[in-house]
């Protein structure tokens, strides 16, 4: 049996630990059905994160439909770039069950 | 025992070394490094063991010998962020931002600070109240209100208040210190007896290996001295001095003893870490972590569990002994 198959946009923030309850209240706030979370560590242009206790940095996932990913974006933006160590991209995704997240 | 002794008998001790093997390991680049999940669990058992001991003393001592201590310590958390933005301000000329962003840090308490200070108490013959965990919950949050409250009433603007409150209150030190408190208050000497082995025994050994840590850590500030300059590095070992003289003068005038002043002194004298990063920036996002971090864990932890410490006692000891 097929599936259908549905395109949806997987925006995935990857930012400091110390975001993240902040962000995921605003991601359901502005649509987000679910998220996934992974812990991260890397380098970029900010070398310093807040709280050596806070532990890693933060992988924010979650699949959403455009008009939501466009209102991350923009809020993640207005929001976290002047201050924060933040990476925000979205790519196409094409989903089974697609309901599921709109 | 002569001064000098009672330095080299801190130097000397397994917690100090310990600090020291962390910072080498760090400076030759060794993968040494605890794993987060470790040193997590360390600082849990930590905070929760002093709490709970500071609880269960709390609950054999009248109120009339601790109001005068409360008190002065809830003085001391509001008025130390304010001397120290005064000096960074008008000493060091840095921008408001920057310097109630450090002011934070330095008005507020390291919980491991205070530890290795009742631990250098106990091992010298000196062991102070056993009531001090609960004057470090007092000391932890007025001090990040305080710098915070500087820094809009300055500026005028409407930051993140609740976001950097509820940061403070639900962090872990002060959950764990706070919940330990009357934990140990509630159930008392008897009632904490069967658990007493687990906190009690162990403690000095997790305490070696969460320094352990803490010297890798504070090694991995070192390198951002040059980035933070000269006034800040003396700032960071003066102003903790300053702070531990006034906390001494003013113990005096209260029923503290001579150890129990030293390790306020040495509380008060101490940079926050933990709480009043995590508040900061969330509070404070334009500051730069770099001053803030590598003030409080690079030059003051290190010089206070090396060398202010004695030093707090023994001015305790010629100033009120």
């Amino acid at each position: 049996m097929h599936h259908s198959i549905v395109s949806l946009k997987l925006v995935t923030i990857v930012t400091e630990r110390i975001l993240e309850d902040r962000l995921l209240r605003t991601l359901v706030q502005l649509g987000a059905k679910g998220y996934t979370l992974t812990q991260a560590t890397g380098k970029g242009s900010r070398g310093v994160r807040a709280s050596e206790w806070e532990g890693p940095d933060t992988k924010i996932e979650t699949l959403v439909s455009e008009d939501v990913a466009q209102a991350i974006m923009d809020h993640v933006a207005d929001t976290f770039f002047e201050h924060y160590a933040v990476i925000v991209y979205v790519q196409d995704a094409a989903v089974v069950r697609g309901e599921k997240y709109v | 025992m002569e001064n000098l002794d009672v330095l080299a008998a801190n130097l000397l001790s397994p917690v100090i070394l310990a600090f020291v093997l962390g910072v080498i390991a760090a400076l030759v680049r060794s993968d040494l490094k605890l794993p987060p999940a470790l040193y997590n669990g360390l600082s849990i058992y930590l905070l929760l063991a002093i709490g709970l001991k500071g609880g269960v003393e709390l609950s054999k001592t009248p109120l009339s010998v601790f109001i005068g201590p409360a008190l002065l310590t809830l003085f001391l958390g509001l008025i130390t962020p304010i001397i120290a933005y005064n000096i960074l301000r008008r000493l060091g000329r840095m921008d408001r931002v920057n310097s109630a962003a450090i002011a934070a840090h330095y008005g507020s308490v390291s919980a491991v600070t205070f530890i290795v200070a009742i631990t250098f108490g106990t091992m010298t013959g000196r062991a102070p109240e056993g009531f001090m965990p609960a004057l470090v919950a007092i000391l932890e949050v007025p001090a990040i209100v305080v710098a915070l409250m500087i820094a809009f009433m300055r500026d005028g603007r409407a930051g993140s208040w609740k976001d950097a409150l509820h940061e403070v209150l639900s962090g872990r030190s002060v959950i764990l210190l706070v919940g330990g408190l009357v934990i140990g208050a509630l159930v008392g000497p008897e009632g904490f007896e069967p658990v007493e082995p687990f906190f009690y025994s162990g403690f000095q050994g997790a305490l070696v290996l969460f320094l352990l840590e803490m010297g890798i850590v504070a090694a991995g500030r070192l390198r951002d001295l040059k980035k933070v300059g000269f006034f800040l590095v003396a700032f960071g070992i003066l102003v903790p001095i300053l702070h531990g003289v006034l906390t001494i003068w003013l113990a005096q005038f209260t029923s503290l003893s001579v150890p129990g002043a030293a390790v306020l002194a040495a509380m008060v004298s101490s940079a926050s870490y933990i709480a009043a990063p995590a508040a900061v920036r969330i509070a404070l996002p334009e500051a730069n972590p770099t001053f803030y971090l590598t003030g409080a864990l690079g030059i003051t932890f290190p010089f206070n569990v090396t060398l202010g410490i004695p030093l707090y006692y023994a001015l305790a000891e010629w100033l009120i002994g």
